[in-house]
């Protein structure tokens, strides 16, 4: 690999511009990044939807189970996926789902991505959400059910609006780890941004410029959702204190 | 009401009782089982189906702490029962144990014919007609006055918008606060945010209204403005159940005056009878010390 800095500029723009062309204009080569854009962001918003659900659905359980000490077994069994989620890899999971569970079943891969990380984030919201119903206080809950709302009435109306409300941020980085941690499809023969930019690399025997291009659209991603976010922060706290 | 069976009153669970079956032929043992020596109940209040309200014997305990210790009591359609100890004399556990927000270890607790303890029984709907007013308001801050309000009723008794909305506005009217129908609870004061709080428990149209020390929290400017309007409750006849401080509002608005201390019923009296004549030492040193 050559040493850009070490020759005249002229030269070195020269060079680079080689590059460039053949990284990502020959052969098409840029459809690698962009149909692997594609599948990650496929993945990470399929998994969102499954942890988000997930992780309310075991997070509703736990705070049950904490606050009546109703819900046992569901209870045990909550823990017992955080456990095994949180303790080990992603990879693993991923893994593990891929070739020992649907693979054999013949299930596509993006469908078994998206489940194996939408399982996995669902433990990080699960405990997330948690916290946030705890954090809402008591009062709040014995006034709900004096009104005569039932249990999962008051999660509902009135406990869940405000803990959302509290935990967005933390969802958020929940939600951008998501993103990232996506680029560990390539293990199960998944094409998404980051093979797509290992792919380019393979071709061309040039890895930085590939390389970057993917670092840099993620960022540039993550920057996005970030943003989306503080808009949406703001504008629930302006409906109200 | 309730077919209680041979069962000793230290039963550990109350949902021992069976569903409520009005049967004549045991009339006569409920009592003895039921009562203990020192209740100040007679035997036959606990099977006449007047009272609103029919506690007997309940008892809660926090590990160690015996919060309530066998408290009887009736309430009657239209009352204003004042309740009123030193802290920690089980008065708002009391309260909170009849719409069972804190489920009593054990004993009785019948509310309009019906055994509220019976597992049997779906408390939300029992609940819909206890109307609870909190120290600390407890409105819902995410949404506003009016959705606070209507909320309930729009979800529990299936009102429509319209409906829901003309009750709140009429009743906010009552409370002089139908212009705020708008704000969140953040903008209102103390005060206001309570008189909010009553008018989202009279929306869902409750028989009793349970208050647990109403205008302990609230800055004494405004103390009167919301014991104006449980006066004003009180004289149209809802049925109240009053934990409080407000001396001034027992002896005003009370019908009777129940004293507590350590879990028991000490004393119940009219509130000349318990404000000029207390009988027991405990009742006398209490009221020297929030009356002086």
């Amino acid at each position: 690999m050559t040493v850009y800095a070490a020759k005249p500029f002229a030269e070195w723009a020269e060079d680079f511009k080689a590059r460039f062309i053949n990284d990502f204009i020959t052969d098409n080569r840029w459809k690698f990044l962009w149909n692997g854009l594609g599948v990650t962001l496929k993945i990470t918003a399929g998994a969102l939807v499954i942890g988000v659900i997930l992780g309310f659905l075991v997070a509703a359980i736990r705070a049950t189970h904490d606050k009546t000490g109703k819900l046992r077994f569901l209870n045990a069994l909550a823990k017992l996926y955080l456990t095994v989620i949180r303790g080990t890899p992603v990879v693993v999971q991923l893994l593990i789902t891929y070739f020992v569970i649907l693979a054999p079943l013949g299930v596509n891969e993006v469908l078994v991505a998206i489940c194996a990380f939408g399982i996995n984030s669902g433990a990080y919201v699960a405990e997330i959400v948690r916290a946030g119903i705890m954090s809402i206080d008591n009062g709040q809950f014995e006034a709900g059910r004096s009104l005569g709302f039932n249990y999962p009435q008051t999660m509902w109306f009135i406990i869940l609006p405000q803990a959302f409300k509290n935990i967005l941020p933390a969802l958020c980085n929940e939600f951008i780890v998501l993103l990232k941690e996506t680029s560990v499809s390539g293990y199960v023969a998944l094409q998404d941004l980051t093979k797509g930019g290992d792919i380019i690399r393979g071709r061309t025997f040039d890895a930085f410029l590939p390389l970057i291009a993917v670092a840099l659209i993620y960022l540039v991603i993550v920057l996005i959702l970030t943003k989306l976010v503080s808009i949406l922060e703001r504008r629930l706290r302006s409906s109200e204190h | 009401m309730s077919t209680k069976k041979q069962k000793p009153k230290s039963a550990p669970k109350a949902e021992k009782s069976e569903a409520v079956k009005p049967e004549q032929a045991e009339k006569k043992e409920i009592p003895e089982e039921l009562l203990k020596p020192d209740a100040e109940v007679q035997p036959e209040g606990g099977v006449m189906t007047e009272s609103l309200i029919m506690v007997r014997n309940l008892e809660k305990h926090y590990g160690e702490l015996h919060a309530l210790d066998g408290v009887s009591m009736n309430i009657e359609k239209g009352e204003v029962v004042v309740v009123i100890g030193p802290s920690g004399s089980g008065k708002s556990t009391f309260l909170r144990s009849l719409n069972l927000l804190e489920m009593p270890t054990s004993g009785e607790l019948i509310f309009e014919g019906v055994n509220m303890l019976d597992k049997h029984v779906d408390i939300n709907v029992h609940r819909q007609k206890m109307g609870m007013v909190f120290q600390h308001f407890n409105l819902f801050p995410h949404m506003t006055i009016m959705k606070n309000i209507t909320i309930a009723p729009m979800k529990l008794l299936k009102k429509s918008r319209a409906e829901a909305e003309e009750k709140a506005h009429s009743l906010l009217k009552r409370v002089g606060l139908d212009d705020r129908a708008e704000s969140y609870p953040s903008q209102l004061s103390g005060g206001q945010k309570q008189r909010i709080a009553i008018v989202r428990a009279l929306c869902m149209e409750p028989d009793v209204m349970l208050f647990d020390e109403p205008t302990s929290a609230l800055d004494p400017e405004m103390v009167g403005e919301v014991l104006d309007v449980m006066k004003s409750l009180a004289k149209e006849g809802m049925t109240m159940v009053v934990v409080t401080h407000e001396m001034g509002f027992a002896k005003e608005v009370a019908d009777r005056v129940v004293f507590m201390a350590d879990g028991k019923i000490l004393e119940t009296g009219s509130p000349e009878e318990m404000f000029s004549n207390p009988k027991t030492d405990k009742a006398k040193q209490f009221l020297a010390s929030v009356l002086s």
